[in-house]
Protein backbone atom coordinates (compact mmCIF):
# COMPACT_ATOMS: atom_id res chain seq x y z
CA UNK A 1 0.00 0.00 0.00
CA UNK A 2 2.57 2.57 1.08
CA UNK A 3 4.82 1.45 -1.79
CA UNK A 4 2.02 2.20 -4.24
CA UNK A 5 1.59 5.62 -2.64
CA UNK A 6 5.33 6.28 -2.81
CA UNK A 7 5.34 5.40 -6.51
CA UNK A 8 2.30 7.61 -7.14
CA UNK A 9 3.84 10.47 -5.18
CA UNK A 10 7.11 10.11 -7.09
CA UNK A 11 5.20 10.43 -10.36
CA UNK A 12 3.45 13.57 -9.07
CA UNK A 13 6.68 15.20 -7.88
CA UNK A 14 8.22 14.39 -11.24
CA UNK A 15 5.30 15.92 -13.11
CA UNK A 16 5.13 19.05 -10.96
CA UNK A 17 8.78 19.81 -10.29
CA UNK A 18 10.75 17.75 -12.77
CA UNK A 19 12.50 15.71 -10.08
CA UNK A 20 13.57 12.29 -11.41
CA UNK A 21 11.22 9.57 -10.11
CA UNK A 22 14.08 7.54 -8.63
CA UNK A 23 15.17 10.49 -6.48
CA UNK A 24 11.82 10.64 -4.68
CA UNK A 25 12.63 8.37 -1.70
CA UNK A 26 11.04 8.25 1.75
CA UNK A 27 13.95 9.86 3.56
CA UNK A 28 14.21 12.83 1.17
CA UNK A 29 13.18 16.32 2.30
CA UNK A 30 10.93 18.09 -0.20
CA UNK A 31 12.65 21.44 0.31
CA UNK A 32 16.26 20.56 1.12
CA UNK A 33 16.79 17.49 -1.06
CA UNK A 34 14.28 17.75 -3.91
CA UNK A 35 14.13 21.55 -4.29
CA UNK A 36 10.34 21.50 -4.18
CA UNK A 37 9.49 25.07 -3.16
CA UNK A 38 6.32 26.13 -1.35
CA UNK A 39 4.47 26.85 -4.60
CA UNK A 40 5.33 23.49 -6.09
CA UNK A 41 4.33 21.87 -2.79
CA UNK A 42 0.85 23.34 -3.29
CA UNK A 43 0.73 21.60 -6.66
CA UNK A 44 1.91 18.33 -5.10
CA UNK A 45 -0.82 18.57 -2.46
CA UNK A 46 -3.52 19.29 -5.05
CA UNK A 47 -2.46 16.33 -7.14
CA UNK A 48 -2.37 14.03 -4.10
CA UNK A 49 -5.84 15.14 -3.03
CA UNK A 50 -7.16 14.43 -6.51
CA UNK A 51 -5.38 11.07 -6.83
CA UNK A 52 -6.25 9.57 -3.46
CA UNK A 53 -9.33 11.55 -2.47
CA UNK A 54 -7.69 12.69 0.76
CA UNK A 55 -7.88 16.14 2.32
CA UNK A 56 -4.53 17.66 3.23
CA UNK A 57 -5.22 20.91 5.09
CA UNK A 58 -2.58 23.68 5.08
CA UNK A 59 -2.06 23.11 8.80
CA UNK A 60 -0.92 19.59 7.96
CA UNK A 61 1.23 20.45 4.93
CA UNK A 62 3.87 22.13 7.08
CA UNK A 63 4.40 18.83 8.92
CA UNK A 64 5.10 16.96 5.69
CA UNK A 65 8.84 17.59 5.63
CA UNK A 66 9.89 14.39 3.92
CA UNK A 67 8.45 12.19 1.24
CA UNK A 68 7.95 9.54 3.96
CA UNK A 69 5.87 12.01 6.02
CA UNK A 70 3.56 12.50 3.04
CA UNK A 71 3.27 8.77 2.36
CA UNK A 72 2.41 8.12 6.02
CA UNK A 73 -0.21 10.87 6.11
CA UNK A 74 -1.85 9.72 2.88
CA UNK A 75 -1.84 6.04 3.96
CA UNK A 76 -3.51 6.95 7.25
CA UNK A 77 -6.16 9.20 5.73
CA UNK A 78 -7.01 7.59 2.45
CA UNK B 1 31.47 61.19 -20.06
CA UNK B 2 29.03 59.79 -22.56
CA UNK B 3 28.17 56.16 -22.25
CA UNK B 4 27.32 54.81 -25.71
CA UNK B 5 24.99 51.86 -26.13
CA UNK B 6 25.59 49.07 -28.63
CA UNK B 7 23.70 45.94 -29.58
CA UNK B 8 25.70 42.76 -28.98
CA UNK B 9 23.07 40.03 -29.09
CA UNK B 10 19.67 39.37 -30.65
CA UNK B 11 17.06 36.65 -30.30
CA UNK B 12 13.52 36.11 -31.45
CA UNK B 13 10.74 33.68 -32.02
CA UNK B 14 8.01 34.82 -34.40
CA UNK B 15 5.42 33.61 -36.90
CA UNK B 16 8.25 33.58 -39.45
CA UNK B 17 10.67 31.38 -37.53
CA UNK B 18 11.83 30.08 -34.19
CA UNK B 19 15.04 32.13 -34.17
CA UNK B 20 16.68 35.18 -35.71
CA UNK B 21 18.22 33.45 -38.73
CA UNK B 22 15.03 31.73 -39.89
CA UNK B 23 12.85 34.77 -39.19
CA UNK B 24 15.13 37.17 -41.05
CA UNK B 25 15.50 34.80 -44.01
CA UNK B 26 11.74 34.47 -44.36
CA UNK B 27 11.28 38.22 -43.96
CA UNK B 28 13.77 38.95 -46.76
CA UNK B 29 11.97 36.38 -48.90
CA UNK B 30 8.73 38.30 -48.36
CA UNK B 31 6.80 35.30 -47.10
CA UNK B 32 4.10 36.07 -44.50
CA UNK B 33 3.51 33.69 -41.60
CA UNK B 34 -0.23 34.09 -41.08
CA UNK B 35 -2.65 31.16 -40.90
CA UNK B 36 -6.14 30.21 -39.87
CA UNK B 37 -6.34 29.51 -36.16
CA UNK B 38 -6.74 25.74 -35.81
CA UNK B 39 -9.08 25.68 -32.84
CA UNK B 40 -12.02 23.31 -32.83
CA UNK B 41 -14.03 25.46 -30.41
CA UNK B 42 -13.61 28.67 -32.42
CA UNK B 43 -16.94 30.49 -32.23
CA UNK B 44 -18.41 30.98 -35.72
CA UNK B 45 -19.20 34.62 -34.89
CA UNK B 46 -15.56 35.56 -34.20
CA UNK B 47 -14.84 38.33 -36.68
CA UNK B 48 -11.19 37.35 -37.16
CA UNK B 49 -10.18 33.70 -37.35
CA UNK B 50 -6.59 34.20 -38.50
CA UNK B 51 -3.38 34.98 -36.68
CA UNK B 52 0.39 34.85 -36.77
CA UNK B 53 1.07 31.87 -34.55
CA UNK B 54 4.68 31.23 -33.57
CA UNK B 55 6.26 28.99 -36.19
CA UNK B 56 7.97 26.91 -33.50
CA UNK B 57 5.76 26.22 -30.51
CA UNK B 58 7.56 27.05 -27.23
CA UNK B 59 6.25 23.81 -25.75
CA UNK B 60 8.50 21.93 -28.19
CA UNK B 61 11.56 23.80 -26.89
CA UNK B 62 11.11 24.15 -23.14
CA UNK B 63 10.91 21.49 -20.46
CA UNK B 64 7.53 20.30 -19.22
CA UNK B 65 8.11 22.00 -15.87
CA UNK B 66 9.04 25.32 -17.53
CA UNK B 67 5.87 25.17 -19.58
CA UNK B 68 3.83 24.40 -16.48
CA UNK B 69 5.15 27.42 -14.57
CA UNK B 70 5.20 30.05 -17.32
CA UNK B 71 2.57 31.80 -19.37
CA UNK B 72 3.07 31.50 -23.11
CA UNK B 73 4.22 35.14 -23.25
CA UNK B 74 6.90 34.30 -20.68
CA UNK B 75 7.85 31.14 -22.56
CA UNK B 76 8.59 32.93 -25.81
CA UNK B 77 10.40 35.76 -24.03
CA UNK B 78 12.65 33.19 -22.35
CA UNK B 79 13.39 31.42 -25.63
CA UNK B 80 14.31 34.69 -27.35
CA UNK B 81 16.35 35.79 -24.32
CA UNK B 82 18.34 32.55 -24.30
CA UNK B 83 19.13 32.98 -27.99
CA UNK B 84 20.14 36.63 -27.52
CA UNK B 85 22.25 35.94 -24.44
CA UNK B 86 24.12 33.11 -26.15
CA UNK B 87 24.48 35.28 -29.25
CA UNK B 88 26.16 37.95 -27.10
CA UNK B 89 28.62 35.34 -25.85
CA UNK B 90 26.93 34.88 -22.45
CA UNK B 91 28.91 37.74 -20.86
CA UNK B 92 30.53 36.86 -17.57
CA UNK B 93 29.97 39.89 -15.39
CA UNK B 94 29.01 41.28 -12.02
CA UNK B 95 25.24 40.65 -11.82
CA UNK B 96 24.65 43.97 -10.05
CA UNK B 97 25.65 45.62 -13.35
CA UNK B 98 23.18 43.51 -15.34
CA UNK B 99 19.54 44.52 -15.88
CA UNK B 100 16.45 43.18 -17.62
CA UNK B 101 13.71 45.30 -19.20
CA UNK B 102 11.10 43.23 -20.98
CA UNK B 103 7.61 44.40 -21.86
CA UNK B 104 4.30 42.87 -22.72
CA UNK B 105 1.34 44.86 -23.94
CA UNK B 106 -1.32 42.72 -22.32
CA UNK B 107 0.26 40.21 -19.93
CA UNK B 108 -0.62 36.60 -19.32
CA UNK B 109 -4.23 36.68 -20.49
CA UNK B 110 -4.18 33.08 -21.70
CA UNK B 111 -3.30 31.92 -18.20
CA UNK B 112 -6.00 34.08 -16.64
CA UNK B 113 -8.60 32.52 -18.90
CA UNK B 114 -7.31 29.01 -18.16
CA UNK B 115 -7.55 29.73 -14.43
CA UNK B 116 -11.16 30.85 -14.81
CA UNK B 117 -11.95 27.67 -16.74
CA UNK B 118 -10.35 25.66 -13.92
CA UNK B 119 -12.51 27.43 -11.33
CA UNK B 120 -15.66 26.71 -13.30
CA UNK B 121 -14.73 23.03 -13.71
CA UNK B 122 -13.00 22.14 -10.44
CA UNK B 123 -13.39 25.07 -8.06
CA UNK B 124 -11.05 27.76 -6.75
CA UNK B 125 -8.82 25.33 -4.82
CA UNK B 126 -7.47 23.90 -8.08
CA UNK B 127 -6.07 27.15 -9.47
CA UNK B 128 -2.32 26.85 -10.04
CA UNK B 129 -0.09 28.49 -7.41
CA UNK B 130 1.89 29.78 -10.40
CA UNK B 131 -1.12 31.61 -11.84
CA UNK B 132 -0.27 35.03 -10.39
CA UNK B 133 3.30 35.02 -11.66
CA UNK B 134 1.99 33.82 -15.01
CA UNK B 135 -0.46 36.71 -15.48
CA UNK B 136 1.46 39.63 -14.00
CA UNK B 137 2.67 42.02 -16.72
CA UNK B 138 6.20 42.03 -15.26
CA UNK B 139 6.31 38.23 -15.42
CA UNK B 140 8.31 37.99 -18.66
CA UNK B 141 10.85 40.56 -17.41
CA UNK B 142 11.15 38.70 -14.13
CA UNK B 143 11.60 35.32 -15.83
CA UNK B 144 14.27 36.71 -18.14
CA UNK B 145 15.95 38.52 -15.25
CA UNK B 146 16.06 35.29 -13.24
CA UNK B 147 17.44 33.39 -16.23
CA UNK B 148 20.50 35.67 -16.49
CA UNK B 149 20.70 36.56 -12.81
CA UNK B 150 20.11 40.30 -13.34
CA UNK B 151 20.45 42.38 -10.19
CA UNK B 152 20.73 45.96 -11.48
CA UNK B 153 16.95 46.11 -11.82
CA UNK B 154 14.13 44.36 -13.66
CA UNK B 155 11.52 46.60 -15.28
CA UNK B 156 8.40 46.49 -17.41
CA UNK B 157 7.14 49.60 -19.16
CA UNK B 158 3.59 49.03 -20.40
CA UNK B 159 2.25 51.09 -23.29
CA UNK B 160 0.18 48.63 -25.35
CA UNK B 161 1.74 48.14 -28.78
CA UNK B 162 4.58 50.57 -28.01
CA UNK B 163 5.69 48.53 -24.99
CA UNK B 164 8.54 46.65 -26.65
CA UNK B 165 10.08 49.85 -28.01
CA UNK B 166 9.61 51.66 -24.72
CA UNK B 167 11.39 48.79 -22.95
CA UNK B 168 14.40 49.20 -25.22
CA UNK B 169 14.53 52.95 -24.54
CA UNK B 170 14.36 52.28 -20.80
CA UNK B 171 17.12 49.69 -21.03
CA UNK B 172 19.34 52.09 -22.96
CA UNK B 173 18.71 54.78 -20.36
CA UNK B 174 19.84 52.36 -17.61
CA UNK B 175 23.16 52.03 -19.41
CA UNK B 176 23.52 55.72 -20.31
CA UNK B 177 22.90 56.83 -16.73
CA UNK B 178 25.32 54.31 -15.30
CA UNK B 179 22.89 51.95 -13.57
CA UNK B 180 23.99 48.98 -15.66
CA UNK B 181 26.60 47.87 -18.19
CA UNK B 182 24.46 45.23 -19.89
CA UNK B 183 20.66 45.01 -20.16
CA UNK B 184 18.58 42.21 -21.63
CA UNK B 185 15.62 43.95 -23.22
CA UNK B 186 12.70 43.61 -25.59
CA UNK B 187 9.08 42.65 -25.77
CA UNK B 188 6.80 39.66 -25.89
CA UNK B 189 3.18 38.83 -26.49
CA UNK B 190 1.10 35.67 -26.68
CA UNK B 191 -2.57 36.47 -26.28
CA UNK B 192 -4.26 34.69 -29.13
CA UNK B 193 -7.39 33.46 -27.41
CA UNK B 194 -11.12 33.81 -27.88
CA UNK B 195 -11.47 36.67 -25.40
CA UNK B 196 -8.72 38.90 -26.75
CA UNK B 197 -9.69 38.17 -30.34
CA UNK B 198 -13.30 39.05 -29.54
CA UNK B 199 -12.23 42.28 -27.86
CA UNK B 200 -10.02 43.53 -30.66
CA UNK B 201 -12.72 42.32 -33.04
CA UNK B 202 -15.28 44.45 -31.23
CA UNK B 203 -13.04 47.47 -31.81
CA UNK B 204 -13.13 46.63 -35.53
CA UNK B 205 -9.35 46.61 -35.31
CA UNK B 206 -8.72 43.19 -36.88
CA UNK B 207 -8.60 42.13 -40.50
CA UNK B 208 -11.45 39.78 -41.34
CA UNK B 209 -9.82 38.46 -44.49
CA UNK B 210 -10.22 34.98 -43.04
CA UNK B 211 -10.16 33.12 -46.35
CA UNK B 212 -6.78 34.46 -47.39
CA UNK B 213 -4.60 34.67 -44.28
CA UNK B 214 -1.29 35.47 -45.93
CA UNK B 215 -2.61 38.56 -47.69
CA UNK B 216 -4.69 39.78 -44.74
CA UNK B 217 -2.04 42.07 -43.27
CA UNK B 218 -1.55 44.61 -46.05
CA UNK B 219 -0.13 47.90 -44.80
CA UNK B 220 -0.47 50.76 -47.33
CA UNK B 221 -2.80 48.78 -49.55
CA UNK B 222 -5.96 50.65 -50.49
CA UNK B 223 -8.08 47.75 -49.20
CA UNK B 224 -6.35 47.23 -45.85
CA UNK B 225 -8.98 46.29 -43.29
CA UNK B 226 -7.20 45.96 -39.95
CA UNK B 227 -4.28 44.24 -38.31
CA UNK B 228 -3.63 40.55 -37.86
CA UNK B 229 -2.94 39.42 -34.30
CA UNK B 230 0.37 37.65 -33.82
CA UNK B 231 2.50 36.19 -31.05
CA UNK B 232 6.18 35.91 -30.29
CA UNK B 233 9.06 37.80 -28.74
CA UNK B 234 12.16 39.76 -29.60
CA UNK B 235 15.07 40.29 -27.21
CA UNK B 236 18.22 42.40 -27.58
CA UNK B 237 21.36 42.58 -25.50
CA UNK B 238 22.24 46.24 -25.05
CA UNK B 239 25.69 46.96 -23.73
CA UNK B 240 27.86 49.94 -22.85
CA UNK B 241 30.31 50.26 -25.74
CA UNK B 242 33.57 50.23 -23.78
CA UNK B 243 32.36 47.27 -21.73
CA UNK B 244 31.51 45.41 -24.93
CA UNK B 245 34.83 46.24 -26.60
CA UNK B 246 36.80 45.24 -23.51
CA UNK B 247 35.37 41.74 -23.64
CA UNK B 248 35.70 41.52 -27.40
CA UNK B 249 31.99 41.31 -28.10
CA UNK B 250 30.68 41.33 -31.65
CA UNK B 251 28.73 44.57 -32.24
CA UNK B 252 25.69 44.51 -34.53
CA UNK B 253 24.92 48.19 -34.42
CA UNK B 254 24.40 51.15 -32.15
CA UNK B 255 21.39 52.29 -30.24
CA UNK B 256 21.09 55.92 -31.29
CA UNK B 257 18.25 57.40 -29.29
CA UNK B 258 14.58 57.45 -28.44
CA UNK B 259 11.64 59.80 -28.58
CA UNK B 260 8.64 59.19 -26.33
CA UNK B 261 5.52 61.33 -26.57
CA UNK B 262 1.77 61.01 -26.19
CA UNK B 263 -1.09 62.08 -28.43
CA UNK B 264 -3.54 63.44 -25.86
CA UNK B 265 -6.20 62.74 -28.45
CA UNK B 266 -8.17 59.49 -28.04
CA UNK B 267 -7.94 56.26 -26.08
CA UNK B 268 -7.64 54.04 -29.15
CA UNK B 269 -7.53 56.12 -32.33
CA UNK B 270 -4.35 57.75 -33.57
CA UNK B 271 -4.23 61.51 -33.81
CA UNK B 272 -5.18 61.97 -37.50
CA UNK B 273 -2.55 64.72 -37.79
CA UNK B 274 0.12 62.45 -36.30
CA UNK B 275 1.64 65.33 -34.35
CA UNK B 276 2.60 63.27 -31.30
CA UNK B 277 4.13 60.61 -33.53
CA UNK B 278 6.08 63.23 -35.49
CA UNK B 279 7.43 64.78 -32.28
CA UNK B 280 8.58 61.35 -31.09
CA UNK B 281 10.46 60.79 -34.36
CA UNK B 282 12.14 64.20 -34.22
CA UNK B 283 13.12 63.70 -30.59
CA UNK B 284 14.59 60.27 -31.34
CA UNK B 285 16.72 61.67 -34.15
CA UNK B 286 17.83 64.60 -31.97
CA UNK B 287 18.55 62.24 -29.08
CA UNK B 288 20.77 60.26 -31.43
CA UNK B 289 22.59 63.46 -32.39
CA UNK B 290 21.89 62.87 -36.07
CA UNK B 291 20.84 64.98 -39.01
CA UNK B 292 17.49 64.17 -40.60
CA UNK B 293 19.35 63.08 -43.73
CA UNK B 294 20.99 60.20 -41.81
CA UNK B 295 17.73 58.26 -41.73
CA UNK B 296 17.83 56.04 -44.80
CA UNK B 297 15.47 53.34 -43.54
CA UNK B 298 12.22 53.31 -41.60
CA UNK B 299 10.63 50.24 -40.07
CA UNK B 300 7.15 51.70 -39.81
CA UNK B 301 4.55 50.83 -37.22
CA UNK B 302 2.08 50.36 -40.14
CA UNK B 303 -0.32 47.77 -38.76
CA UNK B 304 -2.63 47.67 -41.80
CA UNK B 305 -5.39 49.85 -40.36
CA UNK B 306 -6.97 52.56 -42.48
CA UNK B 307 -6.39 55.44 -40.04
CA UNK B 308 -3.10 54.39 -38.49
CA UNK B 309 -1.05 53.77 -41.63
CA UNK B 310 -2.07 57.11 -43.08
CA UNK B 311 -1.51 59.11 -39.88
CA UNK B 312 1.97 57.64 -39.50
CA UNK B 313 2.79 58.45 -43.12
CA UNK B 314 2.02 62.14 -42.68
CA UNK B 315 3.84 62.14 -39.34
CA UNK B 316 6.94 60.74 -41.06
CA UNK B 317 6.79 63.54 -43.62
CA UNK B 318 6.22 66.14 -40.91
CA UNK B 319 9.20 64.82 -38.93
CA UNK B 320 11.69 64.29 -41.74
CA UNK B 321 10.48 66.84 -44.28
CA UNK B 322 11.84 66.23 -47.76
CA UNK B 323 14.38 63.75 -46.33
CA UNK B 324 11.59 61.18 -46.14
CA UNK B 325 11.84 60.94 -49.94
CA UNK B 326 15.31 59.43 -49.53
CA UNK B 327 14.27 56.90 -46.86
CA UNK B 328 13.24 53.35 -47.69
CA UNK B 329 10.17 52.32 -45.69
CA UNK B 330 9.40 48.71 -44.72
CA UNK B 331 6.19 47.55 -43.05
CA UNK B 332 7.15 44.12 -41.79
CA UNK B 333 3.82 43.51 -40.05
CA UNK B 334 2.69 42.54 -43.55
CA UNK B 335 4.54 39.30 -42.85
CA UNK B 336 4.67 38.86 -39.09
CA UNK B 337 1.26 40.26 -38.22
CA UNK B 338 1.13 42.48 -35.15
CA UNK B 339 2.96 41.17 -32.08
CA UNK B 340 1.54 44.00 -29.92
CA UNK B 341 4.03 44.36 -27.03
CA UNK B 342 6.54 42.25 -28.93
CA UNK B 343 6.35 44.31 -32.13
CA UNK B 344 8.70 47.14 -31.19
CA UNK B 345 11.42 44.69 -30.21
CA UNK B 346 11.10 42.39 -33.21
CA UNK B 347 11.08 45.41 -35.52
CA UNK B 348 14.09 46.92 -33.76
CA UNK B 349 15.95 43.71 -34.52
CA UNK B 350 14.77 43.93 -38.14
CA UNK B 351 16.08 47.52 -38.24
CA UNK B 352 19.48 46.48 -36.89
CA UNK B 353 19.72 43.59 -39.36
CA UNK B 354 18.68 45.91 -42.20
CA UNK B 355 21.55 48.26 -41.29
CA UNK B 356 24.01 45.37 -40.97
CA UNK B 357 23.02 43.68 -44.23
CA UNK B 358 22.33 47.00 -46.01
CA UNK B 359 18.93 45.82 -47.11
CA UNK B 360 15.40 47.00 -46.34
CA UNK B 361 13.03 44.04 -46.06
CA UNK B 362 10.11 43.78 -48.47
CA UNK B 363 6.51 44.79 -47.79
CA UNK B 364 4.35 42.18 -49.52
CA UNK B 365 0.58 42.35 -49.99
CA UNK B 366 0.38 45.76 -51.60
CA UNK B 367 -1.91 45.05 -54.52
CA UNK B 368 -3.29 48.57 -54.90
CA UNK B 369 -0.95 51.10 -53.36
CA UNK B 370 -2.95 53.71 -51.45
CA UNK B 371 -2.21 56.95 -53.34
CA UNK B 372 -2.62 58.93 -50.11
CA UNK B 373 0.56 57.29 -48.75
CA UNK B 374 3.52 59.43 -49.84
CA UNK B 375 6.35 57.10 -48.88
CA UNK B 376 8.99 54.98 -50.63
CA UNK B 377 7.74 51.58 -49.57
CA UNK B 378 9.47 48.29 -50.41
CA UNK B 379 6.35 47.12 -52.21
CA UNK B 380 8.22 45.23 -54.93
CA UNK B 381 10.79 43.42 -52.82
CA UNK B 382 13.83 44.17 -50.70
CA UNK B 383 15.75 47.37 -51.47
CA UNK B 384 19.48 47.90 -50.97
CA UNK B 385 20.57 50.53 -48.45
CA UNK B 386 23.62 52.74 -49.03
CA UNK B 387 27.14 52.09 -47.73
CA UNK B 388 28.74 54.28 -45.08
CA UNK B 389 27.30 55.50 -41.79
CA UNK B 390 23.53 55.06 -41.96
CA UNK B 391 20.63 55.10 -39.52
CA UNK B 392 17.21 53.52 -39.22
CA UNK B 393 14.06 54.76 -37.50
CA UNK B 394 11.69 52.29 -35.88
CA UNK B 395 8.20 53.52 -34.92
CA UNK B 396 5.81 51.99 -32.41
CA UNK B 397 2.47 53.38 -31.32
CA UNK B 398 0.04 52.02 -28.76
CA UNK B 399 -3.59 52.27 -27.72
CA UNK B 400 -3.67 55.04 -25.16
CA UNK B 401 -1.90 57.44 -27.51
CA UNK B 402 1.66 56.25 -26.82
CA UNK B 403 4.24 57.25 -29.43
CA UNK B 404 7.72 55.73 -29.28
CA UNK B 405 10.39 56.16 -31.93
CA UNK B 406 13.82 54.52 -31.77
CA UNK B 407 16.90 55.22 -33.85
CA UNK B 408 19.65 52.70 -34.54
CA UNK B 409 22.87 53.32 -36.45
CA UNK B 410 25.26 51.12 -38.38
CA UNK B 411 28.77 50.18 -37.31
Amino acid sequence: MSEDILAGLAAIVNEVAGVPVEDVQSDKSFVDDLDVDSLSMVEVVMACEDKWGVKIPDSEVKNLKTVGDAVTYISANV
Amino acid sequence: MTRNVVVTGIGMTTPLGGDVASTWAQALAGQPGISQIPWPDWHPDQPAKIAGLMKVDPEEILTRVEVRRMDRSEQCALIAAREAWADAGSPEMDPVRLGAVVASGIGGVNSLISAYETIKEKGPLRVSPHMVTMIMPNGPAAMVGLEVGARAGVHTPVSACASGAEAISYAARMIQTGRADVVVTGGTEACINTVTMAGFGAMRALSTRNDDPNTASRPYDLDRDGFVMAEGAGILILEEEEFARARGARIYGRYGGAGLTSDGHHIAQPDPEGTGAARAMREAIEDAGLDLSSIVHVNAHATSTALGDYAESIALRAALGSHIDQAIVSATKSMTGHLLGGAGAVESIFSILALRDRIAPPTPNIFNFDPAIQLNVTANGPVALPAGDIAALNNSFGFGGHDVALVFTSV
